[in-house]
């Protein structure tokens, strides 16, 4: 996640105090992601190095200064560059949920379907909280609702990937003959109601 | 999870309980040697005024067996179903009818709304079987349309509704008279997304209100909008999500 570019959105609005800022950050996000103090400050002085803010008088670089920042010129096509640039994933690295299942079908004795259900009982139940909490934000709390529904169809795509698998390894564990005619019958058979 | 709370056994096999559904020990099969079929196999499931609770499971699970169970559409092998207290299998299919009738309301994926009838009509039509007339029937039908936000569509026949609007009536009928349990079997397959988290909205508001309600869906997304969600493989109940570590933690709070 971009702090720095957080920053520059939040001062595009009106000139903040570094305290400000966080409390802004935590808002805007729900406190999803909480900052502490240190973290924005920290931002803050580099993006001051960069040119890309200054404090609002433009004369003080006194870090701990409370007077409110603002951007810079600079500091603000870096913004609209954001802006125009399309976010994508990084790579997750190493995901434990995939290791573990990955490991689960080799590892001779490990109970697969049990192992998914356990993990599929676990999702569906932050994803009980999670709406729980959607039900219960205020119709205009646009940010608050955007950052929610997005943990929602991150859940579900969990829990599609859990059903993805149960389906994988069931086929596997199929005699050949049948495991193809599994493979095939969705194409060959018209009309089929697949879920 | 196990029924419980049960009181002494009443007049005319009528238990008094705090539970508007129990499956105590349900199991349902097919036929016989090699055509043997276990639909569902020793299921406990309670539901109190007020609860609701989603079934998820692969096709083939037995979740459809489950809600024609708890409706009295069919009968156990073995075990008991009881509603609001009554052991449907120990009626005879005249009282069980009655039963279906003023105890269980039922929404379908199609809505299976009568296509001569209007919205009002179609509302009204279960009290008007139950002897009520036409006149109160009516009033009591718009009173509920009115409840679920359908007012406006009272002289709409089906074709001339959304999928949305034709679901939001189904609701209504299912609810309307006494009935405090609703059973619902995919009752946003029809439906787009944003029309289906309506009616979501709608189901959630029914069960906040008093309602009992048993959604069997394949959306992870809905099911949450339950207070548990029980989870069905090969006819048997593997899991159930249970209250969170959150709800538990704001229960003790309360306490």
């Amino acid at each position: 996640m971009s702090v720095k570019h957080a920053m520059l959105a939040l001062l595009s609005r009106r000139p903040c105090t570094t305290y400000q800022l966080r409390k802004d950050f935590d808002l805007s996000t729900s406190q999803a992601w909480p900052l502490n103090i240190g973290q924005v400050s920290t931002t803050l002085q580099r993006l001051h190095r960069d040119g890309l803010v200054v404090r609002e008088s433009g004369t003080d670089d006194d870090t701990s200064s409370p007077e409110p920042w603002r951007l810079t010129e600079l500091g603000r096509a870096e913004l609209n560059t954001w802006w125009h640039s399309p976010v994508l994933r990084e790579h997750r690295g190493r995901d434990e949920l995939v290791i573990k299942f990955s490991l689960a079908v080799l590892v001779p004795g490990v109970d697969v379907v049990g192992l998914v259900q356990r993990q599929r009982t676990a999702m569906q139940r932050m994803m009980h909280d999670v709406t729980r909490a959607r039900r219960e934000v205020a119709m205009n709390d646009l940010a608050a609702r955007l950052v929610l529904d997005n943990y929602i169809f991150t859940i579900e795509a969990e829990l599609r990937w859990l059903d993805s698998v149960e389906e994988s390894v069931a086929r596997a564990s199929l005699p050949h003959e049948e495991r193809v005619a599994v493979e095939i019958e969705p194409e060959t058979v018209p009309g089929r109601r697949t879920r | 999870m196990r029924a419980s709370g049960k009181g002494a056994t009443a007049a005319h096999g009528v238990v008094q309980t705090r539970f508007v559904l129990e499956l105590d020990g349900v199991t349902r099969v097919h036929g016989e040697g090699a055509r043997y079929v276990s639909a569902l196999v020793n299921a406990h499931l309670a539901l109190q005024p007020g609860e609701f609770v989603a079934v998820m499971g692969p096709s083939g699970s037995g979740k459809s067996t489950l809600l024609h169970l708890a409706g009295g559409l069919d009968v156990p092998t073995t075990g008991k179903v009881l509603v609001e207290g009554a052991d449907l299998a120990a009626l005879s299919v005249t009282d069980r009818a009655v039963i279906r009738r003023r105890s269980v309301g039922y929404v379908f994926q199609d809505f299976n709304l009568l296509p001569a009838l209007t919205a009002a009509e179609n509302v009204a039509f279960p009290l008007e079987l139950d002897g009520w007339s036409a006149r109160r029937a009516r009033l009591e039908a718009l009173a509920v349309l009115d409840e679920v936000g359908a007012c406006e569509l009272a002289d709409r026949r089906p074709e001339e509704m959304s999928g949305g609007q034709a679901q939001r009536v189904a609701i209504a009928r299912a609810l309307v008279g006494p009935r405090r349990l609703l059973l619902a079997d995919e009752p946003t397959g029809a439906l787009d997304s944003a029309t289906g988290t309506v009616i979501l909205q709608l189901l959630r508001e029914r069960a906040d209100r008093g309602a009992a309600v048993l959604m069997v869906t394949h959306e992870a997304r809905f099911a949450a909008w339950a207070d548990r969600t029980v989870f069905l493989r090969d006819g048997r109940i593997v899991d159930e999500t249970g209250p969170s570590d959150a709800s538990q933690l704001l229960a003790e709070q309360a306490s």
